[in-house]
């Protein structure tokens, strides 16, 4: 009995973690930010990713994107918790492989290398949308827009030609077709 | 052009138009605005408290004890940090609170002003909601929200945190009118359809139990009502949890005792064995389940509860009906007597076999204790209290510890609001300003605080304030001289390694109830208790009463960390009977 000393009990089976994306509305207020992330900390949620920003002017809500996993029980409790902060309009989760619903994720690279270097650079991107934003004899600032794992595949492997520094976004999502999370 | 107020006014204006009567609180430079107005506002009295979280606990007891929000005001910094433990505490056991603190003015936010703390910052985890007012012209809207979250829904403490500028600055005042607004960010979303399954659940059930908690507090003295209807319609047994006692008439037949942990062998036992657990306002807590997986394997679960992210959270369940409990009750009363007239006639051959494994499930008496008489046992103290004082419908609060359970396992409830206790954050030291909180609120009352000599020191201070109030709160300290559960764990699970638990200096408490203005009362002997528990009762000041109670005695039945419901651990008595086997001793 390892812990047979303990006041509490012991911890149960574990379930699977499936990533989910919970999108939340909110308030646009002091410290709104502090409070969806204090309860993912508060109870030991993780947070893999974020990004969040006003999308509403005149009404004052901003939107949050935040990745996590959990089992789907966590997950659950994930909402639930959202759903009850006050300044909170409405919640919508998404799992990743949900076909219905487009995740991308914002990346910068920069490169410095010799020219050569960087002309591959730009072409190994081909794939995901680049945009240079910035270019000198010896750099490149190159802007691209994919999944997760697919930047974190190009930033592994750009490191031959020349990459230096990465930025990146979390993800935000957005349902496919006419239909509108209510 | 209409008369502007102050902010400070505006804080008293709101606190009138919310019906308020009495504040706890502290004064302090950050808050000083306000109190000076504090004699503009006949109608609402001040009490002056000697720590912040006695404020905390006070509004605490007032707030349990009436169902009405309890409020407190406290200055900025140390005057808020000091009031977290029992903001924490209302935050766990729902207790509607609302928090006024005063700040550093706007300009000096962030500035690491004196007695500056990030209130809202350190109070975010520990409210439903908290606000730092920026502007007067939110004030008034504000305020009136933090009550509206603190009293709808789930309750809980909220917190008002205003810049001292603010409290000076003036604007307009519009009155309030209080809409009647039930349930704030959660909603009554119940079906019919939900109440008619519970009915078919209901009817099916061969060995079925009522589990009900503070839910059914919050809800309302209405709620006790529909619940006892419910549980006599049905013929089912219930059982509660500590926070839950009271609603259900201890001393009836149908009610099992408390669960849990150091709940009765009956409970835990119908609670392991039964095929429909019906749930009501209780929160699955890790106290009442003990071993999660192993948790009431055969039954069908029904969970109602006013709070959504409750259900599912610790244990699967197979109905979850979210709303108010009176709703709930009052339409599962309403269908169940249209359905099945008769039903506890009908039922009773049904579950009559379910009632005769309860029955010998009871004949172990597992509240059963080795009296003595050279010392006074702990639990035969709470019985003679019970016994002297059942006719004068006493409040009860205490601390936590053994003598907390023992008051929960050996007083017996017999209506709701009547008892105040910590539960979910387990805060010793707040029984005695609970007490003058509930005394606050019912001047006529005879009000206890249960207490053990630990816990009561923590708080001590506010016997000062009792004193000043003239409130005749009794403190009932079962003295052991150690911290008694924690003695208990040692001793069941450290090998008696009392690390620490002794306490070797304590106060002489009768010198300390002199000292302080109130009556001192010690107990020594199991002969004179009755005697002077009834001088204490006679008393009309505040006592400290000092029984001087059986140093080793543990507090069982109990269920042992990780273990399910059916293996328990009995008192003494049984355990003589029937030794514990090698290997239930190496589990403990």
């Amino acid at each position: 009995m390892a812990n047979s000393k303990s006041a509490y009990s012991i911890a149960g089976k574990k379930q699977k973690n499936d990533t989910h994306i919970i999108v939340v509305w909110v308030d646009n207020e002091a410290g709104v930010l502090a409070r969806v992330v204090g309860l993912f900390s508060g109870r030991g949620y993780n947070i893999e990713s974020l990004a969040v920003a006003e999308v509403d002017q005149k009404e004052n809500i901003s939107r949050i994107t935040i990745v996590t996993t959990g089992t789907p029980q966590v997950v659950d409790q994930i909402k639930l918790q959202l759903k009850k902060l006050v300044p909170v309009h409405k919640v919508a989760d998404f799992k990743r492989e949900d076909k219905n619903v487009i995740f991308k994720e914002m990346a910068l690279f920069k490169f410095v290398a010799n020219s050569e270097k960087l002309i591959k650079a730009f072409k190994a991107c081909k794939n995901f949308n680049p945009v240079v934003l910035d270019e000198t004899k010896k750099s490149k600032v190159i802007q691209i827009t994919a999944l997760r794992r697919e930047i974190d595949k190009m930033s592994k492997n750009l490191t031959k030609f020349g990459l230096v520094s990465v930025s990146r976004t979390g993800a935000v999502a957005m349902t496919r077709g006419s239909d509108v999370f209510k | 052009m209409p008369k502007l107020y102050s902010g400070a006014e505006i804080v008293f204006k709101c606190l009138e138009d919310q019906g308020v009567s009495h504040i706890f609180g502290y004064p302090g430079g950050a808050v000083l605005p306000i109190y000076d107005e504090l004699k503009n506002f006949n109608s609402i009295k001040h009490i002056l408290v000697r720590h912040e979280q006695g404020a905390g606990h006070a509004a605490e007891g007032y707030a349990r004890s009436t169902g009405k929000p309890g409020v407190l005001l406290v200055t900025s910094g140390p005057g808020a940090t000091n009031a977290v433990t029992a903001l924490t505490d209302a935050y766990m056991d729902s207790v509607p609170l609302v928090c006024i603190t005063g700040q550093v003015p706007t300009h000096l936010i962030g500035t690491d002003a004196f007695q500056e703390c990030d209130t809202t910052g350190i109070t975010r985890p520990c409210t439903k909601h908290n606000w730092l007012v920026k502007d007067i012209n939110d004030l008034a809207e504000i305020m009136h929200k933090a009550f509206e979250v603190a009293t709808t829904g789930r309750p809980g403490p909220v917190l008002v945190d205003i810049p001292k500028d603010i409290q000076f600055q003036k604007t307009k005042y519009r009155n309030y009118k209080k809409v009647k607004k039930l349930n704030g960010k959660s909603h009554d979303n119940f079906s019919q359809k939900n109440i008619d399954d519970l009915i078919g659940l209901i009817s099916k059930a061969k060995k079925p139990i009522f589990y009900t908690g503070g839910g059914v507090v919050n809800s309302g003295p209405k709620a006790s009502e529909l619940l006892r209807e419910l549980v006599y319609a049905t013929g089912f047994p219930i059982t509660s949890t500590l926070q839950g006692l009271g609603c259900f008439p201890a001393d009836d037949n149908q009610f099992l005792g408390m669960l849990g942990m150091h709940g009765t062998y009956e409970a835990n036992n119908a609670m392991y064995s039964c095929d429909l657990m019906i749930n009501i306002g209780a929160r699955f807590d890790d106290r009442i389940t003990g071993k999660i997986d192993e948790f009431s394997p055969k039954s069908k679960k029904v969970h109602i509860d006013i709070d959504p992210s409750s259900i599912n959270k610790n244990v699967k369940v197979d109905l979850a009906i979210v709303g108010d409990i009176k709703s709930v009750l009052t339409s599962t009363l309403k269908t169940l007597k249209k359905s099945k007239k008769n039903f506890s006639k009908s039922n009773k051959h049904q579950i009559s076999n379910w009632w005769e494994k309860i029955q010998k499930w009871r004949s172990k008496r597992s509240l059963d204790y080795i009296g003595s008489e050279e010392t006074i046992k702990p639990q035969y103290a709470i019985e003679r209290l019970y016994e002297l004082t059942k006719d004068r419908d006493a409040y009860i609060t205490t601390e936590v510890g053994q003598h907390q359970m023992w008051a929960a396992q050996h007083y017996k409830f017999n209506k709701p609001n009547r008892w105040m206790t910590s539960g979910g954050l387990g805060t010793m030291g707040y029984g005695l300003p609970a007490a003058v909180g509930v005394q606050i609120a019912h001047p006529k009352k005879l009000v206890v605080d249960i207490a053990g000599e630990a816990s009561v020191l923590m708080t001590m201070q506010e016997m000062s304030t009792a004193v000043q109030y003239n409130l005749p709160i009794k403190i009932f300290i079962l003295n052991n001289e150690y911290m008694g559960m924690v003695r208990q764990w040692q001793e069941l699970l450290h090998d008696k390694n009392y690390s620490e638990s002794y306490t070797a200096a304590l106060p002489d408490f009768v010198k300390m109830a002199e000292a302080y203005g109130c009556v001192g009362i010690r107990a020594k002997s199991p002969e004179e208790l009755d005697d002077k528990i009834i001088e204490m009762l006679n008393t009309d000041r505040p006592v400290i009463f000092d029984c001087l109670v059986d140093k080793q005695e543990n507090c069982f039945p109990m269920i042992p960390s990780g273990k399910p419901h059916n293996q328990m651990l009995l008192g003494p008595k049984d355990q003589k009977d029937k030794k514990i086997t090698g290997k239930g001793r190496t589990l403990v």
